[in-house]
C-alpha cells in the first residue's frame, strides 16, 4: 500500500501497541495507562522481596538498624571452607569445559560441518535431562560400582572420584550441566570471527594446528570464552541438587545448613551472591558490547 | 588429498567432548534405565508400576500441575512485560529491564527461596508489617510456590519474547489498518498467530524450568506440597522401604519422559517462528 511509515525503528512504534484484549477508541491514550500500571505492578513484584530481604538482614528484633549479620557470614562456621571448595570446582569444571568445548566447535565449523547437528543434540540434551534424575543415575553407578568392581583398578578410582576433599565426581557432572551454556558462546562467538580465512592464512604461513589454535584463534575469542566461563563459574556457585544429594559440602549446601540455626545470615548471603551475579553478568555484558563497537 | 585429511582429523577434535558425554551422562542414564527395569535382581516393571501409583503419582502431576501453572502465568504476564518495554519510548528502561531479567532469570535455587521467606515467610517482613499472619497466609504451600516460581519465569519469558516483539513490524500494523481492521482485529488475525511460536516456546521453557526445580521447594516447602522431584530426593536419600530404592530411578524415568515429551513441542515451534522473524 502507499504511505506506509517506511523505516519506523521496533522502539518507536507509533501510537505504541495496546494489549491484546483492548480494542477500545481513544488509542493514544489508553496505551499509556495500560504500560504504566503493567510496569507499576512488575516493578512491585520484583523489587519488594529484594528490599524485604536487606530489610530482613539488618533489623534485628528488638534493635535497630544493624549491619551485623554481613559480618556474621565470615564467622560462621564452614563459610571459607565451602566457598573455596565452590570455587575450586567451578575453576576445574571451566577449564575441562573449554578444553572439551573449544576444539569440537572449531572442528565443526572447519573440517567435519555434517557433525554439527550430533554436537547440537549432545549439547541439548542435558537441559532436556533434569538434573535430579541425573544425579539419581550418578548416585546409583557409585553405589553399584564397589559392589561390580570390587576386584578391579576401576574401585579405587570410583572412590577417588568421591573425595570430599575435592569430588571429582562434582566436576564430571557440572561439566555436563555446563556444556549447552559453553558450546553455545563459543559457537556464537566462532560465527564472528572468520575462522577458515584466519586458519587458513596461518596454514599456508606454516602454523601448526596446535599454534593456529592456541595463537591465532584462542586470542580473537576472549569474549566469547569469558562469557562461556561466567556462565559456568555461575552455575557451579549456585547448584545444589547434585551436591546436596551426594552430600558434598559446597557453598548453596553451606547456605541451606545454617538457614536452620542462623536465619539472618543465610538470608544475608543470599542478597550477596544476587548482587554478585548482577556484577558478574554486568561485567559480561559490558565487556560483550565493548567487543561489538571494537570489531 | 589434503582437503580430506584436514577434515578426517578434524572430526578427531570432537572425539574427547562426545567420549566424555558418553561416558559421564550416558552411563547413568543407562543405569537407570536398567535400574527401572530391575526388582530383586531379575527383569520387572513393578517400579514404574508403583511409581505411578499412589502417593508417587500424587507427586508428579502435582509437579505437572505447578509447573503448567507457572508456564501459563509466566507466558503471559511476561509477554505482556516484554509489550510494555518493547513499545515503550525510553532506551534506558528497556536496556534496564533486559539486564534485570538477565540477572533474575538466573536467580534460582536456595537463595531465591530464602529471599521469599524473609519477606512473606512466617516471620517475614511484609507478612510481620501487614499483618498477614492473622489473615492465614501462608508461602509454604502449592500458590506460594507458584509465586515464588514466577521470580524467575517472568523474566525469563520477556528474554525469550523480546526478540519475536521486535520482529513484529510496524508495517504489518499499518498494512492492516489501511484494510480497515482494528487494533483487535490486528492482533488477532495478525499479531498473535505470529507470535504464537514465540509464546508457546517461551511456555515450554518455563514449563521445563518450574518442572526440575529442586533446591527452592527443598528449602521452601519441604515436603509438605507433593512434588516428584522432592519424592525422587527422599527415595535416593534412603527414605523409603528396603527393596524399594529403584522407585526413585522408575520416577526419574517418568520425569524424563515428561520433560521430553514437552521440548519435543519446543524444536519444530523453534523453527516456525525463526521463519518469521529475522
Amino acid at each position: 500500500m502507499a504511505s506506509l511509515t517506511p523505516q519506523v525503528t521496533p522502539g518507536t512504534v507509533p501510537g505504541a501497541a495496546p494489549a491484546p484484549v483492548s480494542a477500545r477508541p481513544g488509542r493514544p491514550r489508553r496505551p499509556r495507562v495500560w504500560r504504566g500500571v503493567v510496569l507499576l505492578l512488575a516493578g512491585v513484584y520484583f523489587l519488594v522481596p529484594l528490599i524485604a530481604s536487606f530489610v530482613f538482614t539488618v533489623k534485628a528484633p528488638g534493635q535497630g538498624f544493624s549491619l551485623d549479620a554481613y559480618g556474621r557470614i565470615f564467622s560462621t562456621e564452614g563459610f571459607g571452607g565451602s566457598l573455596l571448595l565452590s570455587l575450586g570446582l567451578g575453576l576445574a569444571t571451566i577449564v575441562v569445559v573449554l578444553l572439551l568445548t573449544l576444539p569440537a566447535a572449531v572442528a565443526v565449523r572447519l573440517g567435519a560441518p555434517r557433525l554439527r547437528p550430533v554436537l547440537e543434540v549432545v549439547c541439548t540434551l542435558p537441559l532436556v535431562v533434569p538434573p535430579i534424575t541425573f544425579v539419581a543415575g550418578i548416585s546409583t553407578v557409585l553405589r553399584w560400582g564397589p559392589d561390580y568392581l570390587a576386584s578391579t583398578p576401576f574401585y579405587q578410582t570410583i572412590i577417588a572420584l568421591q573425595n570430599p576433599g575435592f569430588p571429582v565426581v562434582l566436576v564430571l557432572a557440572y561439566v555436563v550441566l555446563a556444556l549447552p551454556f559453553a558450546y553455545r558462546s563459543l559457537d556464537a562467538g566462532l560465527g564472528a570471527i572468520d575462522v577458515r580465512t584466519l586458519s587458513e592464512a596461518a596454514r599456508n604461513l606454516g602454523a601448526s594446528w596446535p599454534h593456529v589454535l592456541l595463537r591465532v584463534i584462542i586470542p580473537n575469542m576472549r569474549s566469547a570464552m569469558a562469557s562461556a566461563s561466567f556462565l559456568t563459574l555461575a552455575l557451579v556457585l549456585g547448584e545444589f541438587t547434585i551436591a546436596r544429594l551426594l552430600s558434598f559440602q559446597t557453598f548453596p549446601n553451606w547456605i541451606y545448613r545454617i538457614s536452620g540455626s542462623q536465619a539472618q545470615v543465610s538470608v544475608a548471603v543470599s542478597v550477596f551472591s544476587l548482587l554478585i551475579t548482577w556484577l558478574l553478568l554486568l561485567a559480561l555484558s559490558s565487556a560483550g558490547a565493548r567487543q561489538r563497537s571494537g570489531s | 588429498m589434503r582437503d580430506s585429511r584436514t577434515r578426517s582429523k578434524s572430526r578427531w577434535a570432537a572425539a574427547p567432548l562426545l567420549v566424555f558425554v558418553a561416558v559421564v551422562f550416558g552411563v547413568p542414564l543407562l543405569v537407570l534405565l536398567g535400574g527401572t527395569f530391575t526388582k530383586e535382581g531379575t527383569f520387572s516393571t513393578a517400579n514404574l508400576t508403583e511409581s505411578l501409583q499412589g502417593a508417587y503419582l500424587t507427586a508428579l502431576i502435582g509437579s505437572v500441575k505447578l509447573s503448567a501453572l507457572v508456564a501459563v502465568l509466566g507466558a503471559v504476564l511476561g509477554t505482556f512485560l516484554a509489550q510494555a518495554v518493547v513499545t515503550s519510548r525510553f532506551r534506558a528502561l528497556r536496556e534496564g529491564v533486559l539486564t534485570a531479567s538477565g540477572v533474575l532469570a538466573n536467580f534460582g535455587g536456595v537463595p531465591l527461596a530464602f529471599a521469599w521467606i524473609a519477606t512473606l515467610g512466617n516471620a517475614g517482613v511484609v507478612t510481620t508489617t501487614l499483618g498477614l499472619g492473622g489473615h492465614g497466609w501462608s508461602l509454604y504451600n502449592f500458590w506460594g510456590l507458584t509465586l515464588v516460581y514466577l521470580y524467575f519465569s517472568i523474566p525469563l519469558q520477556v528474554l525469550t519474547v523480546v526478540p519475536a516483539l521486535d520482529g513484529l513490524r510496524p508495517q504489518w500494523r499499518e498494512a492492516a489498518q489501511n484494510n480497515g481492521a482494528s487494533t483487535w482485529q490486528f492482533w488477532r488475525y495478525v499479531g498473535i498467530p505470529v507470535l504464537t511460536p514465540a509464546l508457546l516456546g517461551g511456555a515450554v521453557l518455563l514449563f521445563g524450568g518450574a518442572f526440575s526445580a529442586y533446591a527452592t521447594a527443598q528449602a521452601m516447602v519441604g515436603s509438605t506440597v507433593p512434588l516428584v522431584t522432592l519424592k525422587i530426593a527422599d527415595a535416593l536419600t534412603g527414605n523409603v522401604l528396603i527393596g524399594h530404592e529403584n522407585v526413585a530411578l522408575a520416577l526419574s524415568l517418568d520425569m524424563i519422559v515428561v520433560a521430553g515429551l514437552v521440548m519435543a513441542v519446543y524444536l519444530p515451534l523453534q523453527r516456525r517462528s525463526a521463519r518469521w522473524l529475522r
